[in-house]
């Protein structure tokens, strides 16, 4: 029942998009009560702060890439292994997510390669803002910074940081399923790496199916298959990221 | 939790209204959400409490409209309703159903005082 002048609001139960104004206008005067069309993406503040660091990556010429994956997944460990590898083509700059504790980032330095540490304390992903942060602490230009997110398979889809890719990290010792169990992450990524393939030998663990789930959650989906252990496939993972640092350059200049 | 710091994030958009619109109680607050935004609904009620303690939103109802999942259709050009992002067309069956809707997450409006 409508409080303001008692008319039935039978409209305004909740099960579906229909809309649900009152159909008549309220007498101003009696009471300040009113309704305020707010119209607004709640994510839209996280939106901005994506935005404008989104303006300092194509500032200074930076590749950003989100990393995304359940814990365990072996994210740093990829990390690692792929700045060992590239660090002599290109600036490399680091952001580490994590709930508690500067291991990753420790991991990170210890390769020679500047890494920021954020920690997210009960919070189960990176935000714009965090990241915004994070920035203000390293000095990278022409290069790429890997930004690690916490290890999470469900929020940070949602939390645009500002990145030109989520690349979506999922091992071969976590089910073929989860492409459809996580979907929204799967869709969010332009790129998935399946991870630890040296295990393969060892599992029952369905590629094919894994893929093709994959591909039915996002058809556009890059997929790579890599071992950062023995590194295996790691090339083409390589091939990727150069070629998105190529089409960077190509859209700066063009 | 992720549903906390969704509402943590209404509850300062609205706070904002609240000095642009000049009002200093919230009764109502009206969400769109659609089953793609990875929203687990009983968690955001409970959070919303939470969140709003103490600020203009304290004690204010919160109410979904669950928005549905709509695609489109690349193989039949037909506007469909699905439940997932990877349910095939209703109508001809093909996998190529871009997902048009259901991915809201918005705050719609408020009832205020
Ligand atoms: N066999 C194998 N183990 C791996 C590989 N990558 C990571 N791991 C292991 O997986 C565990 C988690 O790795 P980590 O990189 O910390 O995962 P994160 O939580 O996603 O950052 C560690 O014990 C790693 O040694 C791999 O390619 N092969
Ligand atoms: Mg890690
Ligand atoms: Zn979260
Ligand atoms: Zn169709």
């Amino acid at each position: 029942m409508c409080t303001v002048c008692g008319c039935e609001t039978g409209e305004m139960k909740i099960d579906g998009a229909q809309s649900r104004g009152h159909g008549h206008s309220h007498a101003p005067g009696f009471t300040q009560e009113r309704m305020v069309q707010i119209e607004t993406d709640i994510l839209a503040k996280n939106n901005e702060y994506a935005a404008a660091n989104r303006e300092v990556f194509a500032g200074s010429n930076v590749l950003a890439l989100n990393l995304v994956s359940s814990p365990g997944s072996g994210k740093t460990t990829l990390l690692t292994r792929t700045i060992e590898d590239i660090a002599g083509n290109t600036s490399l700059a680091v952001i580490e997510g994590d709930q508690q504790t500067t291991n990753d980032a420790d991991r990170i330095r210890e390769t020679g390669v500047q890494a920021v540490q954020i920690n997210t304390g009960k919070g189960c992903h990176l935000d714009g803002h965090m990241v915004g942060h994070a920035l203000e602490k390293l000095s990278i230009e022409d290069g790429i910074l890997f930004i690690e997110n916490v290890g999470n398979l469900v929020c940070p889809a949602s939390f645009d940081l500002g990145e030109a890719h989520k690349v979506v990290i999922l091992s071969v010792t976590e089910g073929e399923d989860k492409p459809i169990k996580y979907p929204d992450m799967f869709h969010a990524s332009d790129v998935m790496l399946l991870t630890k393939t040296d295990l393969l030998p060892y599992l029952d663990f369905d590629v094919d199916l894994c893929l093709d789930y994959a591909r039915r959650v996002n058809p556009n989906i890059e997929i790579f298959q890599v071992s950062p252990k023995t590194g295996e496939g790691m090339q083409n993972w390589y091939s990727w990221i150069a070629s998105r640092q190529a089409s960077n350059e190509i859209a700066r200049s063009g | 939790m992720h549903e906390l710091s969704i509402c943590e994030n209404i509850v300062s958009v609205i706070e904002e209204q609240a000095v642009e619109q000049s009002f200093g109680k919230v009764k109502t607050v009206r969400l769109e959400i659609g089953p793609l935004a990875g929203i687990e609904l009983e968690a955001l009620l409970f959070s919303f409490d939470v969140a709003a303690k103490g600020g203009v939103a304290e004690n204010a109802t919160l109410e979904v409209i669950e928005m549905p999942v709509i695609g489109l259709c690349i193989s039949c050009s037909q506007s469909v309703e699905v439940k997932e992002r990877y349910d095939p067309c209703p109508i001809c069956g093909s996998f190529q159903v871009q997902i048009t809707g259901g991915e809201e997450l918005r705050i719609k409006e408020l009832e205020v005082l």
